[in-house]
């Protein structure tokens, strides 16, 4: 009989990686990098530990699919057992990483991403692997220096960019939550798709919300960090 | 205080040699925390007042006791309990004839974000100790008359595993409630690895929310499509060995024009063959501002029927304490977050 740890799903079978990159893209928030031995679909996810004794948890991916490398963005969570060890490794040392999978893809209709805080991680993929037209990326932050990789996607995506800061205020910040922003406007689009990701309880409200104003629900598709 | 409730044999060992006390303390501190009717550490009569109050310096027994509790027309009743963290979630208990079925919580609220799910939308508060699922038993009024537990309530068990495993070893040990886990199901949306760890490690019964076996539709649904695919779940399961006792069944709710149709009992025959299990058909319980509805009870009746046809034993399941908000899906302890304890999310 098949035990858990002898999972046989090939592609959620771990394997040794070795780490290429330690970042500290904002204080707390680690970028990660190995190097790319598959190809993946932007918005896919993998599993990580430190080692075979500790839990692995699910990220999205966070580089593009024509990259070297592939990334993961992490909050350092301080009570916790794995982020805190993740975020001192460096170049040379060794983790453990499944191959990319999972199904949060983006099928190329106009859409509205929409994310907070390391959220964003699927989205960048998807962008960094030349999705972006017809899109509008919406971000949520507590912090300023939360907006990870905003001078290039700024740069890129233009109006089509907006930021949502909830603790502090800057121009071209939008003040307030996500779902503060999406309750102020007007009136939402019903006819694209609508792709969310972060903690669950963001997810559920965007969705509430996006329901409320008309979004039909098979318009939104989620991922919620487990 | 750390509660002695809630610890496993071995755990109660170890107590017993730290204190300094005779190893065999901890099958008597066992006996008194799941076997009898106390609920203070100074009731464990068969222990010396010295050694009680040595327990008492260090330990608390454990037990909380429900903060309300209301009851349906239908006898069902509502228990709900304060957690560790001031937070607090809600237990079902469902008698039924003979029986007295308790639909225990595993989380404070969900990370899940099922659509149709009230739990969903207070978001994820936190774990529930071995304890705290355990004490939803011990501390309702039907406590002795409690004849099955389906841990169907708040939260996704396999969310929280170690704590849900070691729930199930004290109910059904010998040296703790000693509950045949043939009486108990364990209810996930399917998270694999954990789904695997609990069929190695446990002989409760297994069930599994489906809802559709159509991806796109699923994913739609239960965001947890987009990493565990039903296809996957189901793979997984065809090649365990149930054994000729060992249950598992599949949770359907059924939805108004979404999976209701012809196509969708193909579908399920086709995913679930070779399968020895049941699909119990929900009736859809209606939650705020949802864009779902739930199917008549002509087209209920008729999909059971067809899946009957199939071969896939079919069952409605009764609606239950639904003018309490007791039914399936509507548990949710969100009104009872306290600002101070609301959750930011950017």
């Amino acid at each position: 009989m098949p035990k858990a740890e002898e999972y046989r799903n090939s592609s959620i079978t771990l394997k040794e990686v070795i780490i290429t990159g330690n970042e500290e893209v904002s204080p707390g928030v680690h970028l990660i990098s190995w190097k790319r031995e598959q190809n993946f679909i932007p918005g896919q996810v993998v599993k990580i530990t430190i080692d075979q004794s500790v839990a692995p948890r699910i990220y999205s991916v966070c580089s593009g699919n024509s990259e070297a490398e592939i990334r993961v963005l992490f909050n350092v969570k301080e009570d916790g057992i794995l982020t805190p060890r993740l975020s001192g490794v460096i170049p040379g040392m060794k983790i453990w990483a499944s191959n990319p999978y999972g199904s949060f893809k983006d099928y190329g209709n106009p859409a509205w991403w929409i994310a907070t805080g390391t959220g964003i991680a699927p989205f960048y993929s998807m962008f960094r692997s030349g999705i972006s037209e017809n899109k509008t990326l919406i971000h949520g932050a507590r912090y300023l220096n939360q907006f990870y990789f905003e001078d290039e996607l700024e740069w890129a995506l233009g109006d089509k960019y907006i930021r949502c800061c909830s603790q502090e205020q800057s121009c071209n910040v939008f003040p307030g939550r996500v779902t503060d922003y999406l309750n102020e406007q007007k009136s939402l689009p019903t006819d694209i798709n609508y792709y969310l990701c972060g903690k669950a309880l963001m997810v559920v409200e965007v969705r509430d919300l996006l329901i409320s104003k008309g979004v039909p629900y098979e318009n939104i598709l989620a991922e919620i960090y487990f | 205080m750390e509660a002695l409730f809630g610890k496993t044999l071995d755990e109660l060992t170890q107590v017993a040699i730290e204190l300094g006390l005779p190893k065999f303390t901890g099958k008597q501190l066992a006996e008194w925390l799941y076997q009898k009717d106390i609920r203070l550490i100074d009731e464990m009569t068969n222990l010396s007042k010295k050694n009680r109050d040595l327990l008492s310096q260090h330990y608390k027994f454990g037990l909380v006791e429900p903060t309300r509790v209301q009851e349906s027309i239908d006898g069902t009743k509502k228990y709900l309990f304060p957690t560790l963290q001031n937070k607090f979630i809600e237990t079902a208990m469902i008698p039924d004839d003979d029986r007295k079925t308790v639909c225990v919580s595993s989380q404070v609220g969900c990370k899940m974000g099922c659509l149709f799910c009230m739990t969903a939308k207070q978001g994820f508060q936190g774990q529930l100790s071995a304890g705290e699922i355990v004490n939803q038993i011990r501390s309702i009024s039907e406590r002795n008359e409690v004849t099955n537990i389906v841990y169907m309530g708040m939260g996704e068990p396999f969310d929280n595993l170690e704590q849900v495993l070691k729930s199930l070893e004290i109910l059904t040990s010998e040296w703790g409630f000693a509950m045949s886990p043939r009486r108990i199901t364990v209810s996930t949306i399917g998270i694999i690895p954990g789904m695997l760890t609990f069929l190695n490690n446990s002989e409760a019964h297994l069930a599994v929310s489906l809802h559709t076996p159509f991806d796109d539709e699923r994913k739609r649904l239960m965001p947890v499509q987009v990493a565990y695919p039903i296809a996957e779940v189901v793979k997984e399961i065809k090649s365990w060995d149930f054994g000729r006792q060992r249950r598992v069944s599949f949770e359907y709710i059924v939805f108004k024009g979404l999976n209701d149709s012809p196509k969708h009992v193909t579908e399920l025959a086709r995913l679930l063959n070779g399968i020895k299990c049941r699909i119990n058909l929900i009736r859809f319980h209606p939650i705020p501002g949802t864009p779902l509805e739930g199917t008549d009870e002509q087209t209920l009746q008729l999909f059971k029927d067809k899946l009957n046809d199939k071969g896939i034993l079919t069952t409605v399941r009764a609606s239950r304490g639904q003018d309490i908000y007791a039914a399936c899906g509507l548990l949710s302890t969100k009104e009872l977050l306290g600002k101070g304890n609301s959750v930011q999310f950017g």
